[in-house]
């Protein structure tokens, strides 16, 4: 760098965070590809220039995962980039996963100090950029490992699970994960679109820690075809972690819940992204979508659905969420985007019945809601508005109110203790259930969540594994 | 990847396969079934599984070529190898001694009654088989049925063979001539089948369980597509079933939501016999 650098602080640096290049909204709601290209060198130079480094950053503290933000932000300032990968990697397994999908407007980029005057610093761009920075210039290198004789079983390959398997195989532990489905990645794979999070990114993450000698045995649905006793006893693993995810798409009983056109997100999306049923019938699983498409619910889910529905070819795409666009808790910038792809909100509106044509959708019966009075935690839940009902037309309803535990793991293994609904319940300190030697964390724990908060609770868990079977960490 | 150890061809349309796979086998109990995918890309077919063999490590499908997929996986050798295959599925059928049972299977759904005769008799009950088919080329297993059955009766829509007729004509005779006779009614096959089946048994208040085959993604319960209506509740066949009391079945819907791929499916076998080297579906 030439010039030497003037201080950098509040006044002396640009105001205005560096703008994402997008595909502009009319193309890529007819694509499946990427919606943000990612920051170029000088863009992210520039953002990361922005950064004041602060002695006691509020960022790191407001990251799950306590990633060492200035550390890498200035890594990447002195186009230092692998070690800004270094840094990144660790605290965080996927940080080109987590740059994309973490929603940072709650979590480092809410407390960054910056943004306490001007726009903070786009700290999960930067991570991005670094990530796949590294992705794409072979920086991913698989660590020396000293094997040990220990054997760890994994079940799920979602995020949790990756991270979880990725800390013990460091450690040398012989790790073997188990998936229900034909391919690894959980949510990633199965669930975010391409559009938000490409398969091949995954796919590349996957592919190092097959490198690093992990085995992942797909089409295996533990508490089936094995069962944790099992594992436990017999095939002589030392420890288990439980990472299956939530599971169990929720409907809200209804009248025509029945009809053809409706489905769960998790359906839809499953058929789209897993199924690849955008190319039907060149592959081989249809989807099912109408025309005009009604999207229930406001989170992430409901916003790739609707945004999936777009880019099938819908005419509409609607969103019904019976709370206003404040309460939606999708990521900021999915909304957004899924405003500007024309998807229409309708806000305060609740559906009261699927109306039916022959067995088929052809409507949905729908309330107006108001807010009503704060109740004790202040928060206004929506009320009916009397004689407000009204008919909206659409061929296919999608529900995205979120999910329940997926049973098949509690009601296989005698001892694992549930909450009241179904989660499993862990130790915080360590992840480990009531029994010991078996560890669970991510959605399967909390209800669903968030991706960086079930890659932090994989690693807490192999720390707790480590610990358990008497190993260094 | 999964060898097929043994290929049989029933008719045109019906053929088996006898699968290695010996977790498979050794984990499996009567009532459960299996996912299957052929190739890349394939969509994720759910079969239930209609004979095991622990020993040998092995496992049976019955598989009807209905749609293009199943089309597609009849070219399948022996010696070949199956891409993936997922399971147990489901909830095993319950097994106990009833006394006498009457175990109703039509077409393809003759395969999956069969485990479950052969535990029911090996638990003590006397069993009453009746099969169904459409024609005498169609039938199989007729003597795998004969020796775990205490009476076998089979049926052909066309009467080329057996009784001519539908199954539930010697269903509701042998109901009517055993009052309190027969504890316990099972039915596999067609929706339209064992719709009837229930519709025959309900006036004699016979306890009659079906093993409904919905249309299924993941079968892990992540996705609700195999849902279906028991009265005023909803079910995931996959995690739930696939055994129900079939008094409580909403047939109709449930018969609907098995067609509601039709359009898509019919222009897929199109597709596949306009371009029969491109992979079709
Ligand atoms: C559509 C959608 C969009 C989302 N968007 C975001 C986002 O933008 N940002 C964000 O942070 N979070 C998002 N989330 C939430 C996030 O994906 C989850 O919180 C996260 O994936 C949870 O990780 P996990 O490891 O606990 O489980 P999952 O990712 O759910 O993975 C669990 C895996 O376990 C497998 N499994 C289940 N049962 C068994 C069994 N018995 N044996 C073997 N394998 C089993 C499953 O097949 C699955 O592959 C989104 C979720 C969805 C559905
Ligand atoms: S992992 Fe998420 S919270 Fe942590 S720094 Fe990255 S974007 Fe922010
Ligand atoms: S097949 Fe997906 S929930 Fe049953």
């Amino acid at each position: 760098m030439s010039e030497p650098k003037k201080p950098r602080n509040i006044t002396t640096i640009t105001p205005d965070r560096t703008k994402m290049p997008e595909q502009p909204p009319e193309e890529r709601r007819k694509n499946f590809k990427e919606v943000a290209l990612g920051f170029t060198e000088e863009q992210a130079a520039r953002e990361a220039d922005r950064c004041i480094q602060c002695k006691k950053p509020l960022c790191v503290p407001g990251c799950p995962v306590g990633i060492d933000i200035p550390g890498f932000i200035k890594a990447i300032a002195e186009k230092d980039y692998p070690r800004a990968y270094e840094i990144l990697l660790a605290s965080d397994l996927l940080p080109a996963v987590t740059g994309r999908v973490c929603p940072q407007e709650d979590q480092c980029e809410a407390t960054c100090i910056v943004g306490k005057k001007l726009e903070p610093v786009a700290i999960g761009r930067l991570e991005r950029f670094a990530a796949d920075y590294a992705l794409a210039h072979g920086l991913a290198r698989v660590p020396e490992i000293r094997k040990r004789p220990e054997k760890v079983a994994v079940i799920g390959s979602g995020p949790g699970g990756l991270t979880c398997a990725a800390d013990c195989a460091r450690a040398g532990l012989q790790v073997t994960v188990f998936e229900a489905l034909h391919v690894a990645g959980g949510v990633l794979k199965y669930g975010i679109p391409e559009f938000r999070l490409p398969n091949a990114i995954v796919d590349q993450e996957i592919a190092n820690l097959l490198k690093m000698g992990v085995e992942i045995k797909v089409d295996h649905i533990v508490g089936k075809i094995f069962t944790i006793p099992q594992l436990m006893g017999e095939m002589g693993f030392q420890a288990v972690f439980i990472a299956t995810g939530a599971g169990f798409p929720k409907f809200m009983g209804i009248n025509g819940e029945g009809l053809n056109g409706v489905m769960s997100a998790n359906e839809f999306l499953t058929r789209v992204n897993l199924m690849t049923g955008f190319e039907f019938p060149r592959t081989g699983t249809p989807v099912g979508m109408g025309k005009r498409v009604a999207t229930i619910g406001a989170g992430n889910t409901a916003m790739d659905s609707s945004r999936t529905a777009l880019r099938l070819g819908a005419e509409k795409s609607y969103i019904v969420y019976r709370r206003t666009e404040k309460e939606s808790p999708a990521r900021r910038e999915e909304l957004h985007h899924a405003i500007e792809e024309g998807v229409e909100f309708l806000w305060l509106n609740n559906p009261v019945e699927i109306l039916g044509v022959e067995g088929w959708v052809k409507g949905m019966r729908c309330i107006k809601m108001d807010l009503g009075e704060p109740d004790e935690s202040g928060r206004r839940s929506p009320v009916p508005v009397p004689g407000s009902e009204f008919e909206l037309e659409v061929d296919t309803v999608i529900y995205a109110l979120g999910t329940k535990a997926n049973p098949i793991i509690a009601s296989t293994t005698p001892g694992l203790k549930t909450n009241r609904w179904g989660y499993l319940e862990v130790d915080p300190e360590t992840q480990e259930t009531s029994i010991p030697g078996v560890f669970a964390g991510g959605d399967i724990v909390t209800g669903s969540a968030t991706v960086i908060l079930a890659m932090g609770a994989g690693r807490k868990a192999a720390k707790g594994i480590l610990k358990r079977l008497g190993i260094d960490g | 990847m999964y060898k097929i150890l043994k290929k049989q061809v029933f008719s045109p349309v019906t053929y088996l396969w006898e699968l290695e796979a010996p977790d498979l086998a050794r984990a499996c109990r009567p009532g459960h079934f299996v996912i299957v995918r052929h190739k890349e890309g394939g969509e994720r077919i759910p079969l239930t599984i209609a004979d095991f063999d622990r020993e040998r490590g092995t496992v049976t499908l019955v598989i009807q070529a209905v749609g293009a997929s199943t089309q597609e996986m009849m070219a399948f050798e022996e010696g070949d190898h199956l891409l993936n295959l997922v399971g147990p599925l489901g909830i095993e059928s319950h097994i106990q001694n009833y006394g006498a049972v009457v175990m109703v299977g039509g077409g393809l759904g003759v395969a999956p009654v069969f485990p479950q005769l052969r535990a029911l008799k090996e638990a003590g009950n006397r069993t009453i088989s009746i099969i169904g088919f459409r024609s005498k080329d169609l039938i199989f297993w007729e003597e795998k049925f004969r020796k775990y059955s205490d009476e076998l009766i089979i049926t052909t829509d066309d009467g080329t063979f057996g009784e001519k007729g539908l199954v539930i004509v010697p269903l509701k005779r042998l109901l009517e001539e055993r009052p309190g006779g027969i504890q316990m009614v099972t039915a596999i096959g067609p929706g339209i089948m064992m719709k009837a089946c229930c519709e025959t048994t309900r006036p004699f208040g016979v306890k009659t369980l079906v093993s409904l085959n919905t249309i299924m993604v993941d079968g892990t319960g992540m996705c609700g597509s195999c849902r279906v209506s028991l009265g005023k509740e909803v079910k995931f066949v996959c995690v739930d079933g696939p055994d129900f009391d079939g008094h409580l079945v909403n047939w109709d819907e449930l018969m609907r939501r098995q067609n509601r791929f039709r359009r898509e499916e019919a222009h897929s076998i199109e597709q596949c016999k306009l371009n029969p080297k491109g992979g079709g579906a």
